[in-house]
């Protein structure tokens, strides 16, 4: 193996603990902060089922990227990923909306404007479909579920401990399910770039085969496992005191429109299913699980009465949408530019 | 993991707090027939009975909401209202401590209450207990039925309302009779007494309006 393939993974390793570090938040942030699930359970179900979605079914918003553009050089595959990792820290700092998801999408923009190729506008109006897609999709679909919640409680009469006790457990398995979901989704983000120049070779364990693929995306799901460890719990504590007004009924429902989000834009086999049955699906893009929580929870804003919509969050998610890519471009046609010319490395095949 | 099993844990809770709030109805249902027999028969061996019954109500009343508190607190039960419900639990033991006090004031002092008032006393007292009977089904409609919280409010609003016009109209008639001013002022604090029980009472049916509509959002 190159040594210094890690070198070269580390920019996509860096993006998967910020990932970790910040989304992890999006999961159990409310049940973390409100303190009715602990952080150690928390971390331990979501870095496990991170891990496990992005090796089973990360593969599909990583084909979809890869299409985006197919970066054959490791300076290259490094530099996209740091430029999105770059652009992602920059913005953060400056309290600017961003997403991994859309770095990412500038980083494989400017490889492609730096090798002077095309970037095909089919792929890119399926991204932009994608990001605003999903957070609507979530607010409909949390406001569907809470009203359906709303109704199911007021008829069910279910004691106020037991509903706490359901509801935790709710949070737990949901919880389960949106790592998993993020996993599948956004480890495009973080190795998707790396995916044409793999170094791995397929690997027997037993009856289990891991592709070269999935042992890029296993490496991935421990960054983020090891962001998750290190950095979320106080951005869980800072969520979870932040939207505190959310009861934990609607905190699970947020999660869950959320996390079905996630899924439905990372399924290979609920695609290839829709697809079998003439039913038309969506494309397999990594999408933002900021942007699609705030969406659920805008949803829910619309079918609680006295709520009115934050349209300073929708203005700010939509320049997020345009900014954080033309930046993670700029950085990344810069970035490319001084590896090849200052450091002499072979960033073009 | 931290987890209550899937269904004892909450259940065996759910009934601790049925039992406490069986034990604040039927304090006032001790109070009650108290008051009844004071104000027929005074200080008879009955009375000193249910004076030693509804110390015996409190006390039970006590260990319930220690116990409650106590799991609510270690298993980190609903958390984002628990001090709401804690607290909820703290005034409704106000009340139970209302009701042996007032018991214990007739027992201790036995005010001479003249014939002509003795209706108005019971009167009283029964507004008094109404109050605080509504508000119970109010508090175990929060934790059950939603929705039925508001219409057991409204009723508790009513009786407590009740109970002030009687104390008012009782208030008035003592102080323009021709009793000692220390027997006026002796009999108008029993009235008090009996009537801060539906206060408090309908201090809890606010704050159940209240947390009602803030598990609603």
């Amino acid at each position: 193996m190159n040594p210094g393939l890690f070198a070269y993974l580390s920019s996509g390793l860096f993006l998967g603990w910020s990932l970790g570090a910040n989304d992890a938040a999006n999961i159990f942030g409310t049940a973390v902060g409100t303190r009715m699930v602990r952080f150690a359970t928390a971390a331990l179900i979501a870095s496990v089922f991170v891990i496990l979605g992005a090796v089973i079914s990360g593969a599909g918003a990583s084909h979809t990227l890869g299409k985006l553009g197919a970066i054959n050089t490791l300076p290259g595959a490094f530099m996209a990923a740091l430029a999105a990792a770059l652009s992602v820290y920059l913005m953060t700092e400056r309290g600017l909306p961003v997403s991994t998801s859309q770095a990412i999408v500038g980083g494989i923009i400017g490889w492609n404007i730096f090798m002077g190729q095309p970037t095909d506008p089919g792929i890119v109006s399926k991204f932009a479909f994608a990001w605003v897609a999903s957070p609507v999709m979530a607010g409909i679909m949390s406001a569907a579920l809470f009203a359906l919640a709303r109704v199911l409680l007021r008829r069910v009469k279910i004691h106020l401990l037991r509903l706490d006790h359901y509801t935790r457990l709710g949070l737990i398995l949901v919880g389960a399910f949106g790592a998993y979901s993020l996993g599948a989704n956004n480890i495009a983000n973080v190795m998707g770039v790396f995916l044409n120049v793999s170094p791995f070779h397929d690997l027997q364990l037993g009856p289990i085969t891991l592709s070269s693929a999935q042992q890029l995306f296993l490496l991935g799901g421990i960054a983020i496992a090891v962001g998750i460890y290190t950095y979320s719990e106080r951005v869980m504590m800072t969520v979870g005191q932040d939207i505190v007004r959310l009861t934990p009924v609607a905190a699970l429902v947020v999660v869950l429109a959320q996390s079905l989000v996630l899924f439905l834009f990372a399924s290979q086999s609920l695609a290839a299913w829709l697809s079998a049955h003439h039913l038309p699906h969506l494309p397999l893009v990594p999408v933002s699980s900021s942007q699609a929580v705030v969406g659920a929870v805008i949803g829910l804003g619309l079918i609680t009465p006295g709520e009115r919509i934050r349209w300073d969050i929708v203005r700010n998610i939509a320049v997020g949408w345009l900014l954080t890519p033309t930046v993670a471009a700029i950085i990344s046609v810069v970035g490319m530019f001084v590896l090849q010319n200052v450091f002499n490395l072979p960033v073009r095949p | 993991m931290k987890l209550p099993s899937l269904f004892g844990g909450t259940r065996g809770l759910e009934a601790q707090i049925d039992l406490y709030f069986d034990k604040v109805q039927e304090a006032g249902l001790v109070f009650g027939r108290a008051m009844e027999i004071y104000l027929s028969r005074g200080v008879a061996g009955e009375f000193e009975e249910l004076v030693r019954r509804v110390t015996e109500v409190e006390e039970e009343a006590d260990d319930l909401r220690r116990e409650i508190e106590t799991q609510m607190t270690t298993h980190t039960l609903i958390p984002e209202l628990r001090e709401d419900v804690l607290s909820l639990i703290e005034q409704v033991d106000e009340v139970t401590n209302h009701y042996e006090a007032a018991v214990y004031s007739f027992y201790i002092q036995q005010p001479q209450i003249a014939e002509a008032y003795r209706p108005d006393f019971a009167e009283l007292a029964r507004m008094a207990q109404r109050t605080a009977e509504e508000m119970v089904t109010a508090a175990r409609a929060f934790f059950r039925d939603l929705s039925a919280v508001r219409d057991h409010v409204k009723k508790v609003q009513f009786y407590e309302s009740e109970a002030d016009k009687v104390t008012t109209r009782v208030g008035r008639r003592i102080y323009a009779s021709d009793l000692d001013l220390a027997q006026k002022m002796h009999l108008t604090s029993f009235l008090d007494r009996l009537d801060s029980i539906a206060d408090t009472a309908e201090d809890i049916g606010d704050k159940l309006s209240i947390l009602t509509i803030k598990r609603m959002i």
